[in-house]
């Protein structure tokens, strides 16, 4: 018994011996990772898809380097550039002045905006809606918080195959960029109406367009599907709706187009500048057309 | 336990310090992770409660307009709004359209499980309703999402497929398990005699179940409903895709609704670390801490005064 | 005649009417309850089928050990997989020492006083606290107070305090199983209360406390909400089948996390590849489960007391 005790002592201190090893050696590994570099890359959700397609096809560039891609939103990728935990935040909104000054309050650096492409925001409805174009002044109607547009029939269309009239209102949740760009916009900064479903992610909105054909919602072009019809928009009523292409978009003939930028703490150096210009040139804009935006007009000119 | 050893140990003649020593650190550190949970629960409440408090004395928020307005706007570019009543309606009607569903259901089960069905057909029951309690939230969100949403836009005539009902579904299929095993133990604590004496009296097996069983395992049947009603109050994932997540008292069981964990999960990603919105969904947090907290507390009390009888 | 076989006893008398229509109300309320519990296999059989029958275009070993392709809508989910299994067995390296030492504590050496009955009701309420307050409290107290940031470490440490009371639990029923003679022998030869526990308690139930590690490893693999928040990501490239990919300090993709991204976030997804996700993510823990439950029975058949 005696024996197996000592045994048992033992063992318990090659557990916590491990333990230490582990602990230890974890940190050595985080500090001596030179060789493999890791850039990370958080903020908005639009651009979160084409920044995984970056991120995945910069590794056949660069094996050697790591890119961590997360969404969250446009604010939280700025804040987390405010507080120096990122690389490269992605936002599909400006950064605000005194965003900017916090950031440079607490880094000491001021961050630096690069467009890196652009995107149109789509209006889209049921694939069987008989509606065709849409008004910013009816848009609002349908989603402020004093609009009075709560029926089909109001909008002059009946649904065919159901016989439900209401308008089932798809939104974004609150943070997101693109909430915040329909919201000053379309509703010129007033707030939307309660009761809007608000989905997490703009292919959730595409998607449930598409299963439910009373709704209308509203997320980036890149994510039309074959279940949807993306309207044309009037920017006053009587003027001629614009169908969102990438040529009406970059010639801001499309009312509801914005664009995508990338803020670094300073101008980019390193890794990272290699990253953000590899992005901005052919083989990174080729990547961002394919996710379904609307590439830069110099280079995609030229490609 | 019952005995102790400390004093034969006393009398021991060969055990190296170090040995003893060893012992007694052991010891220590066993009655440490014997408190662990303890440390665990309070240190949940402080740290949620520690990055909601700031906010109590921001004047945008005001405790009165977050329980009581169905206002909810975060992020207003106008006027920041932080209400939460839709939220909590939310929360509760789903939780009790789930219950409504899932009680009976669970209940059934339990009687049949504990009462009519043979050992072998109990033995798979048993198995069947652990897997079914094993199906992670996330996966029931997707069904809810992908299947339910569809079946119910094409034969429930929903006008919009993610609504109460279907996140009331699928919080059933989640609380039914829980109903079932506790509701089976209570069922199972109701000693023989009782049954016996039943049979005696001619009483046919639905009658001892009616009037002996149900009455006899009230509290712990209680128990297992409180129980399932905690697993449903605090579901994030599946009601955060089976919803619809639109802020609204809602009017009829096909409204899409939005509730308290399905509000955190969505919006805490997106919240600025610090931020008022980021302290107000902490806020939400406590408030939830708080109600399965007293929730869990009464099902155990209920339990107890089984026990004790 | 027709015979209830659950009660043989009453068919030896003769019925009277009364008698016809307690058998019939009987009959009818087991038939109820039958359906009752039937309802509740039907559903995880026929979700099950349905989600196997839409995966089977990507199913394969090649959709596990491949990483996503093509802005993820083609390719596979390893990533996303050994994440899981870093989340999985980081947070079991935490949380089941000190699960199956507190159940030690609580089975062997609390006394029935407040304090224990307080732990116990602390453990009962850590079970139930909500998964998105467990994520709040991994944010609060990980990430921001203890300065790992989101990381892996943040996050297998959430998942560990979450799953604890499945250990405690699970750890509990197999002490308390092993019976009080057992102890008392020991104690009689003059061995210390440790002593005991390490010789005979711990060795007696060791298959019990692994059915309980194993559950945890299920709940912990399912769980999604409180590593969103802490840890994992939407996207990280590292290479196929690579099993050293992730660093204790860095964020992580999760199976759970993924299947969640797929269906809302990504578009153009080839239509089979969330199906696919939710089946291997739904297997796994499936899986895992019924290894313990067939643990537990094969342990229930051979036990010697």
């Amino acid at each position: 018994m005696i024996v197996s005790r000592a045994h048992f002592v033992g063992t318990v201190a090659l557990i916590l011996a491990a333990c230490f090893c582990l602990l230890s050696g974890c940190r050595e590994s985080s500090e001596a990772s030179g060789s493999r570099a890791t850039i990370q890359n958080k903020g908005s959700d639009t651009m979160v898809n084409v920044a995984q397609a970056w991120a995945e096809e910069y590794r056949r560039v660069r094996p050697d380097v790591d890119v961590e891609v997360s969404g969250g939103g446009s604010g939280v990728g700025i804040a987390a550039l405010i507080k120096g935990t990122v690389d490269i935040a992605n936002a599909s909104r400006n950064m605000k002045p005194e965003e900017m000054a916090q950031a440079r309050a607490n880094t000491g650096k001021m961050p630096v905006e690069l467009i890196v492409g652009y995107d149109a925001l789509a209006v889209f409805v049921h694939k069987d809606n008989p509606l065709d174009e849409i008004s910013i002044d009816q848009l609002a109607g349908i989603y402020s918080e004093k609009g009075t547009i709560t029926l089909w029939s109001q909008l002059g269309v009946q649904i065919p195959n159901t016989r439900h009239d209401e308008i089932v209102r798809i939104s974004r949740q609150s943070s997101s960029g693109t909430y915040e760009f329909f919201r000053e916009k379309v509703l010129s900064k007033k707030d939307f109406k309660l009761g809007s479903l608000d989905m997490n992610g703009s292919k959730e909105v595409v998607e449930l367009v598409a299963g439910t054909p009373t709704a209308i919602g509203y997320s980036g072009m890149g994510y039309a599907s074959a279940g949807v019809k993306m309207l044309k928009i009037a920017k006053e009523p009587g003027k001629p709706a614009v169908e969102p292409t990438m040529r009406t978009t970059l010639s801001k003939e499309y009312p509801i187009a914005r664009s995508l930028q990338v803020y670094t703490l300073g101008q980019p150096a390193g890794e990272v500048k290699e990253y953000i210009e590899w992005m901005m040139g052919p083989d990174g804009q080729r990547v961002l057309e394919e996710s379904g935006y609307v590439p830069l007009p110099s280079k995609a000119g030229g490609r | 336990m019952s005995s102790s050893p400390t004093r034969k140990q006393r009398q021991r003649p060969r055990r190296a310090l170090w040995a003893v020593a060893g012992e007694t650190l052991l010891e220590w550190i066993i009655r440490l992770s014997g408190i662990s949970a303890i440390i665990f629960v309070l240190a949940i409440f402080v740290f949620v409660f520690r990055e909601a408090a700031p906010v109590l004395t921001n004047e945008e928020f005001n405790l009165v307009e977050f329980f009581t307005s169905i206002a909810w706007y975060p992020t207003s570019a106008q006027n920041v709004r932080y209400g939460t009543l839709a939220l909590i309606a939310g929360t509760f009607s789903v939780t009790a359209l789930a219950m409504a569903l899932a009680v009976p259901f669970g209940l059934g089960g339990a009687i049949y499980i504990s009462e009519f069905c043979r050992p072998r057909t109990r033995e798979v029951l048993k198995i069947v309703i652990e897997l079914l309690a094993a199906v992670p939230s996330v996966v029931w969100g997707f069904i809810g999402l992908t299947v339910m949403s569809r079946l119910l836009v094409e034969y429930g005539g929903a006008p919009v497929g993610v609504n109460m009902l279907n996140g009331a579904i699928i919080l059933a299929l989640m609380a039914v398990p829980i109903i079932v095993s506790i509701g089976e133990d209570a069922l199972k604590a109701v000693p023989d005699s009782f049954r016996e004496a039943g049979i005696a009296m001619g009483a046919s097996r639905w009658q001892l179940i009616y009037r002996v069983l149900l009455p006899a395992a009230k509290n712990g049947l209680l128990a297992a409903v409180l129980l399932g009603i905690g697993r449903a109050v605090g579901e994030t994932m599946a009601v955060l895709m089976a919803t619809g997540h639109a802020v609204q008292i809602p009017h009829g069981i096909l409204d899409p609704i939005r509730t308290l964990t399905a509000n955190v999960a969505a919006e805490l990603g997106e919240a600025p670390a610090g931020s008022p919105h980021y302290r107000v969904l902490f806020m939400t947090g406590v408030l939830l801490f708080t109600i399965t907290f007293v929730v869990n507390l009464t099902a155990d009390f209920v339990i107890r005064g089984v026990k004790r009888k | 005649m027709v015979t209830n076989e659950n009660s043989p006893d009453q068919a030896r008398f003769t019925k009277t009417r009364f008698g016809r229509r307690t058998e019939l109300t009987e009959r009818i309320a087991k038939t109820v309850f039958f359906l009752m519990s039937v309802a509740m296999i039907v559903p995880l059989v026929a979700i099950i089928s349905y989600l196997v029958i839409r995966a089977w275009p990507s199913l394969s070993l090649e959709f596990v050990l491949d990483v996503p392709r093509k802005g993820m809508t083609q390719g596979g989910i390893w990533p996303a997989f050994v994440g899981t299994v870093y989340l999985v067995f980081i947070s079991l390296a935490v949380s089941a020492p000190i699960g199956v030492m507190a159940a030690v504590y609580l089975n062997e050496y609390a006394k029935d006083n407040w304090l224990n009955r307080t732990i116990n009701l602390a453990v009962i309420n850590l079970a139930g606290v909500p998964s998105i307050v467990h994520a709040l409290f991994g944010l609060g107290a990980f990430v921001y107070a203890a300065r790992f940031g989101y990381s892996i470490l943040s996050a297998s440490l959430t998942l560990a305090i979450m799953t604890l009371p499945v250990i405690i639990a699970s750890t509990r029923e197999a002490l308390a199983s092993v019976p009080m003679s057992f102890r008392e022998a020991c104690w009689n030869v003059g061995a210390t209360r440790w002593q005991t526990i390490r010789s005979i308690v711990l060795p007696n139930s060791i298959s019990g406390i692994l059915t309980g590690v194993i559950l945890q490893v299920s709940r912990a693999a399912g769980e999604t909400a409180p590593i969103m928040f802490t840890g994992a990501v939407f996207f990280k490239s590292i290479e196929r089948g690579d099993l050293f990919a992730y660093n204790l300090n860095e964020q992580c993709m999760a199976l759970s996390m993924h299947l969640y991204t797929v269906t809302t976030q990504v578009p153009k997804v080839e239509e089979s590849i969330p199906y696919a996700t939710a089946v291997v993510l739904l297997g796994s823990v499936l899986v895992v489960n019924a290894t313990a439950i067939a643990f537990r029975v094969w342990l229930r058949a051979r036990k010697k007391w």
